[in-house]
């Protein structure tokens, strides 16, 4: 019954109770623990996270493009307009991929296949899900080259022949190709430079503009989810540990790790104030801590976090915080501060 | 690209040159008197003395080298000593059936060794994957010669199958390319696994996965390209080998091509036939190596805009 209620949200992505491994010699990496997310159409939800929390796992799972072996999705689904993605065959999740759903990969340098011309790479996408002939497909990839500001003069040539940026740029280009509902960026500006990282933000924010296309955007960097984000999920060791839209988050932030994150930020107004960053590391994702996984680096850890795992606590009906001083609800009376 | 091409022909020229003097200059310090072989063992000093004036073997062996490449280079290779006939004749005669062992071989070579070296890399550590890298490294490991000799024992004296020898039937050529091909087989196998499972793992073939293209485009139209150069080296050399090889191949197969050549005219120290061979295969390494670099640069357009320049 409740399954059925979730098929009918506006919701056009909607993970639940995620699990990822990637069972390696040295041991079961637990990459994606639990994960629970929700995106509605046309929105754009931040998936922010240190190195390592799984972020981009959750995004492979979500394009089923996780390496098998090692990796394996051990529970859980992942619906995409009501359908269950998990439950598709490969044929059928074939004709998702690329056309319903696509994905920014974090790294552009590596990311274009280097013996093909880019208006080739982005006219194989359209050619594989629209039917039509090669050299219209191409002229549409030139056009979709012209949007994210590539001449079309420059449309046959090869990626070693542009920069960093105009890579992001291409690689953009073929994920928008076939008119996806969903776009999934994974880190989409880390590996540029930082004027380069605004002219892109900018071009993201501009196409969601124009297209209204959902977006998950995969990210460590607060300024980026500021800049395009309505809605955060913090994750923790593959685990949503807070989530709730932009001022939530920024302004009502309530687990002890998400005011971490802020901590470690560069206060540029004062700047003898010093860095806090968050103490310690990620856990060993192969060996995770019992309880709450973020209890060894909390400065409020308390002995309930070292053996139960904190359940989930409303502010408002779209904030959630997963924490052991949250527990009973009533967030306002917490021993922490509600900035 | 012509420029290229062209620079890279006329580098052939110091190569020849090079390649030629070597062999002259080690043919004319090893024992035995090419006089002697040609008149046989009762030949009178005299006799000997006589013919070897004739020949200008008596000659300093830079003036005979001089001489050698002065009339070489208007295409008279000079005569060999046991026939009589040409080298020139000799050579052309012969070279097809080299030619042809070599072509069929590689063929033979990379049609099988492609497709084995894909699927195991794409399904590494499959059953597939280890069988046939446990033989190709059989292939790789066994000797030319000996194999050849096998394959004679069992499908020409045991078995009674096939010829062990001869040129006339599409028969006759089955063992001695099969026995060329393996050893080229197993190493261009080998060298398409690797760099097939160092490319499959690349972010681009992600990339290609994502598009939701099927496992066969991203295979063949992604990853196999880009796996291509090493590949391209290794059957580059391979081929070479095989063109070594043919002195061993078409010695115990009885081929009469130029590898067969060579050995009889070192045996009966016929030193203009000797280097006419060798002229050849320098030649055929040269163009072999020259047409691996043209394919680099149709594989990889990166490698071509280094052409350009």
């Amino acid at each position: 019954m409740r399954e059925k209620e979730m098929l009918q949200t506006d919701n056009i992505l909607e993970i639940r109770d995620l699990f990822v491994e990637y069972r390696t010699f040295d041991g079961t990496v637990k990459a994606v623990n639990g994960l629970d997310l929700s995106l509605k159409a046309g929105m754009t939800l931040g998936l922010v996270g240190e190195t390592g929390a799984g972020k981009t796992t959750a995004g492979l799972a979500v394009m089923q493009l996780i390496q098998q072996p090692p990796g394996i999705i051990r529970g859980g689904s992942i619906y995409f307009n009501g359908e269950n993605l998990l439950k598709k065959s490969d044929r059928q999740m074939r004709a998702v991929r690329g056309s319903r759903i696509s994905m920014i990969f974090q790294d552009p340098m590596t990311s274009l296949n280097p013996v093909h011309s880019v208006q080739d790479q982005i006219a194989e996408v359209i050619g594989e899900h629209e039917k039509i002939k090669k050299s219209e497909a191409v002229i549409k990839a030139q056009e979709l080259l012209e949007m994210v500001g590539i001449p079309a003069a420059r449309s046959k040539e090869y990626p070693h022949q542009f920069s960093g940026g105009m890579k992001q740029r291409v690689v953009i280009a073929m994920a928008l190709a076939a008119n996806p509902n969903l776009l999934i960026a994974d880190e989409p500006t880390t590996a540029l430079d930082v004027t380069i990282q605004a002219q892109v933000l900018e071009m993201i924010k501009e196409l969601r503009r124009k297209y209204s296309t959902a977006m998950l955007i995969i990210t460590h960097d607060l300024g980026v989810v500021a800049e395009v984000c309505d809605a955060v999920s913090v994750i923790y060791a593959g685990h949503i540990v807070e989530h709730g839209t932009l001022e939530d988050v920024f302004d009502h932030n309530l687990h002890p790790y998400t005011q971490g994150l802020f901590d470690s930020l560069p206060n540029l107004q004062d700047r003898k104030v010093k860095l806090k960053p968050i103490k310690g590391l990620m856990p060993d994702p192969t060996d995770l801590p019992k309880g709450c996984v973020f209890h060894p680096r909390c400065k409020y850890s308390m002995p309930i976090c070292e053996t139960e795992k904190p359940a989930r606590a409303h502010r408002t009906d779209g904030h959630y915080v997963e924490c052991h001083l949250y527990d009973g609800g009533d967030v306002k009376k917490s021993k922490v501060r509600t900035t | 690209m012509w420029k290229f091409v062209l620079k890279r022909l006329l580098a052939l020229i110091p190569v020849l040159f090079g390649v030629t003097l070597l062999v002259f200059l080690i043919l004319s310090f090893a024992p035995g008197d090419p006089a002697r072989t040609i008149l046989g063992a009762e030949a009178t000093e005299e006799q000997i003395n006589h013919l070897r004036e004739e020949m200008g073997l008596n000659d300093n062996v830079f003036v005979q080298y001089a001489r050698y490449i002065i009339k070489g280079v208007s295409g008279d290779l000079g005569t060999s000593y046991k026939t009589r006939l040409p080298v020139v004749t000799e050579i052309v005669s012969r070279f097809p059936y080299t030619l042809r062992l070599v072509v069929v071989g590689m063929i033979i070579a990379i049609i099988i060794a492609l497709p084995l070296g894909v699927i195991a890399g794409v399904k590494q550590n499959s059953l597939f994957d280890r069988l046939s890298m446990v033989l190709s490294l059989l292939g790789i490991s066994l000797p030319t010669f000996w194999v050849g000799l096998l394959c004679i024992l069992l499908f020409s004296v045991t078995l009674g199958w096939l010829p062990s020898g001869g040129n006339d039937s599409l028969k006759d050529m089955i063992l001695p390319t099969l026995t060329i091909s393996l050893c080229s087989l197993a190493g261009i196998a080998r060298t398409t696994r690797s760099s097939m499972l160092e490319v499959i793992r690349a972010d681009y073939i992600r990339t290609a996965r994502g598009k939701g293209i099927s496992q066969a485009k991203v295979v063949i139209r992604h990853a196999l390209q880009n796996a291509m150069i090493p590949t391209l080296t290794v059957a580059g050399l391979q081929i070479c080998n095989m063109i070594a090889g043919t002195v061993l191949v078409e010695n115990i197969f009885s081929w009469p091509g130029i590898g067969r050549l060579l050995v009889t005219s070192i045996q009966e120290r016929d030193i203009p036939l000797v280097l006419g061979c060798i002229i050849v295969f320098t030649i055929c390494f040269t163009i072999i190596n020259l047409v691996v670099d043209i394919l680099y640069g149709v594989i990889d357009p990166r490698i071509k805009a280094q052409y350009k320049k």
